[in-house]
């Protein structure tokens, strides 16, 4: 696995690896099979598969009640249905009685950049991290993607996973450790800290290299789990560098860059700067990259907002976490 | 059992236990200091007949695999449930008496977790339903025997979530799901019919592919014919209405709105009690 691939088209290809291995994993879709890549283990495994149509509600509850007779429910959808048009049936159907439902939704961020606001996902890890009894994933590429499917099969409980339908290259190696809830360091730096999430660990890992042109070496950890989220890791990252900055695909309230400062602010107060969409809507795009561009969340961002900390004395003017929306 | 008529069932004893019951129900609600009285009232001789008469139960081995499932979709009468369940021996009545309490296994709705004998946590309306679709489906894909069914109160008609699981359930051909309405025709803001209107029903469920029958919920012979009959493996997911009466069996609650939440005082349980042991 070594070429760039859509990380859904990875959750796919591992329903089927599931499938075979497990006869208790059943997959839900609401209609949107080819674009989540579930219909995979459709045509692999047509009795254990339901489309419900275009009722996510339902299709969650459905999910919960196979769940309640000893099923490992897969269930998919874009994020901005599995998240808020769901969200009760999420909450109350599936995290309170802690349901073997594994939501695994697509389109997360504004990753779905063509179709715009109307289907893309930037609120779900907030929404999804406030529910007890979740857990949360944003996995990076197609080695972690792969892991964390087959990770999250193994936990009895539910859980939220958001993926990116663009390709994503792989920046892990096939044989890297995978533990839920503990960041992986991809680069090493003690100057800053950046902490990614999804498609953004690439983006921090470009700007991580030209910062280092720049004579400043960041590390670079990917937080695959966003909850429960490795706090040893955030410790270590305050203690040891002058600041974090946090990247990801989502609203810059609730999501990574939230948990993060949560973190911190408790148990080692620490300069940080939070990379993502900065509280607007988004809008369509022809370009995945450039929509990131547009809206300062790309590696560009990233390094922007490095420098700004590296340079500042604490005292945060305008940088990139607190401006409003450039487009509103 | 199942084949009995309905001058066989015992509808004597069935009328003395969900006599029975009531009391039980008013006395939590009382010492609990809230609930839901008129739809728990409404519902209990539902329960009465499915735990008495139908349903395939080991409550000595709640999580028995081959069991019928049995879901409280209208999850605030959560006291009728718990009675019946009480009565049955999943656990000791004295729990009843801490209803609602903190940490108490009988949560203010059923709480799969939490209760020996409840199925599905339920509870937010149109929910319980759905989930009970999915439990009907989990049995159609392992090839088990065991059927589901459901109360639902009549107000539940009015979630979207309700008919994307009644068209599900229709298109899976889960002909083992009987949905029973506790028609009582009231809720927590009034008259259903000037809130928003539901009927008419039968014609909807009809509609939406199910197999629909309309009785009198509070006759035990009607119950049982319409439990009998919903039985044919044709395809269809069965729905029976069942008309009730909030607040059933009390005469100073029943047909009142004001009785759907809140817990009767001292002298409200005193006579309510004194009604229904009048009536044995």
């Amino acid at each position: 696995m070594s070429q760039a691939q859509p990380n859904k088209v990875i959750y796919g290809q591992t329903l089927v690896e599931l499938g075979e291995r497990n006869p208790r994993i059943v997959v839900l879709d609401a209609d949107v099979p080819r674009s989540t890549n579930t219909y995979r283990f459709r045509d692999a495994f047509p009795d254990r598969f339901f489309d419900c149509g275009v009722a996510e509600q339902n299709m969650i509850c459905i999910a919960a009640g196979l769940a309640a007779s000893g099923k490992i429910a897969f269930a998919s959808t874009f994020a901005v249905f599995a998240s808020m048009r769901a969200c009760e049936q999420v909450r109350t159907s599936v995290a309170y009685p802690r349901l073997n439902v594994k939501i695994v939704a697509t389109n997360a961020g504004v990753d779905n950049a063509g179709d715009g606001v109307t289907h893309q996902g930037i609120e779900d890890l907030a929404i999804m991290r406030a529910i007890p009894n979740m857990t949360v994933l944003s996995p990076s590429d197609p080695v972690t993607t792969r892991k964390a499917v087959l990770a999250i099969a193994q936990l009895d409980g539910p859980v939220y996973l958001r993926l990116g339908r663009n390709p994503s290259p792989v920046l892990h190696e096939e044989n890297v450790e995978f533990e839920l809830g503990k960041m992986i360091p991809l680069r090493d730096g003690d100057d800053l800290a950046v902490i990614a999430t999804g498609n953004m660990v690439h983006e921090a890992l470009i700007a991580a290299e030209a910062l280092a042109g720049q004579g400043i070496e960041a590390r670079v950890l990917d937080c695959h789990t966003v909850k429960p989220i490795d706090n040893a890791a955030i410790l270590d990252a305050a203690r040891a560098t002058r600041g974090i900055i946090t990247a990801e695909d989502h609203n810059l309230i609730g999501g990574l860059g939230g948990a993060v400062c949560e973190v911190v602010s408790e148990l080692w107060p620490t300069r940080v700067r939070r990379v993502g969409l900065k509280d607007c809507f988004a809008s369509s795009g022809r370009d995945y990259r450039e929509l990131l561009a547009h809206f300062q969340m790309d590696a560009a961002a990233i390094q922007a907002a490095a420098q700004e900390l590296w340079s500042s004395n604490g005292v945060h003017a305008l940088s990139a976490s607190s401006a409003r929306c450039a487009t509103r | 059992m199942n084949d009995r008529t309905p001058s066989d069932i015992g509808v004597r004893e069935l009328e003395a236990v969900a006599r029975k019951l009531r009391g039980q129900i008013i006395r939590m609600i009382a010492a609990a200091g809230s609930g839901h009285c008129g739809g728990s009232l409404s519902a209990v001789d539902i329960l009465t007949y499915l735990y008495f008469r139908e349903l395939r139960i080991r409550p000595n081995e709640p999580r028995w695999p081959e069991r019928d499932r049995f879901l409280l979709s209208k999850g605030h009468c959560a006291p009728a449930l718990y009675a019946v369940l009480a009565e049955r021996g999943y656990f000791p009545k004295e729990k009843l008496w801490t209803l609602r309490g903190i940490e108490s296994t009988l949560q203010g709705h059923p709480d799969m977790r939490k209760t020996p004998g409840v199925d599905m946590t339920t509870g937010s309306l149109g929910q319980g339903f759905s989930c009970a679709v999915g439990i009907a489906l989990a049995g159609k894909l392992d090839r088990k025997d065991y059927r589901v069914y459901v109360v639902l109160g009549d107000s539940e008609l009015q979630t979207g979530l309700l008919w994307e699981a009644a068209m599900m359930a229709r298109q899976q051909g889960l002909d083992h799901l009987v949905a029973i309405i506790d028609n009582n025709k009231l809720q927590s803001d009034g008259v259903t019919k000037t809130i928003v209107d539901i009927e008419p029903i039968a014609e909807k469920w009809r509609a939406f592919g199910w197999e629909a029958r309309r009785i009198d919920g509070h006759d035990f012979g009607q119950i049982h014919a319409a439990v009998v009959q919903s039985k044919s493996a044709n395809g269809q997911p069965k729905v029976i209405i069942a008309d009730t009466v909030k607040g059933k069996g009390v005469s100073f609650m029943e047909g009142l709105v004001s009785w759907h939440s809140g817990a009767p005082n001292p002298q409200q349980t005193a006579a309510a009690l004194h009604e229904l042991e009048a009536r044995a």
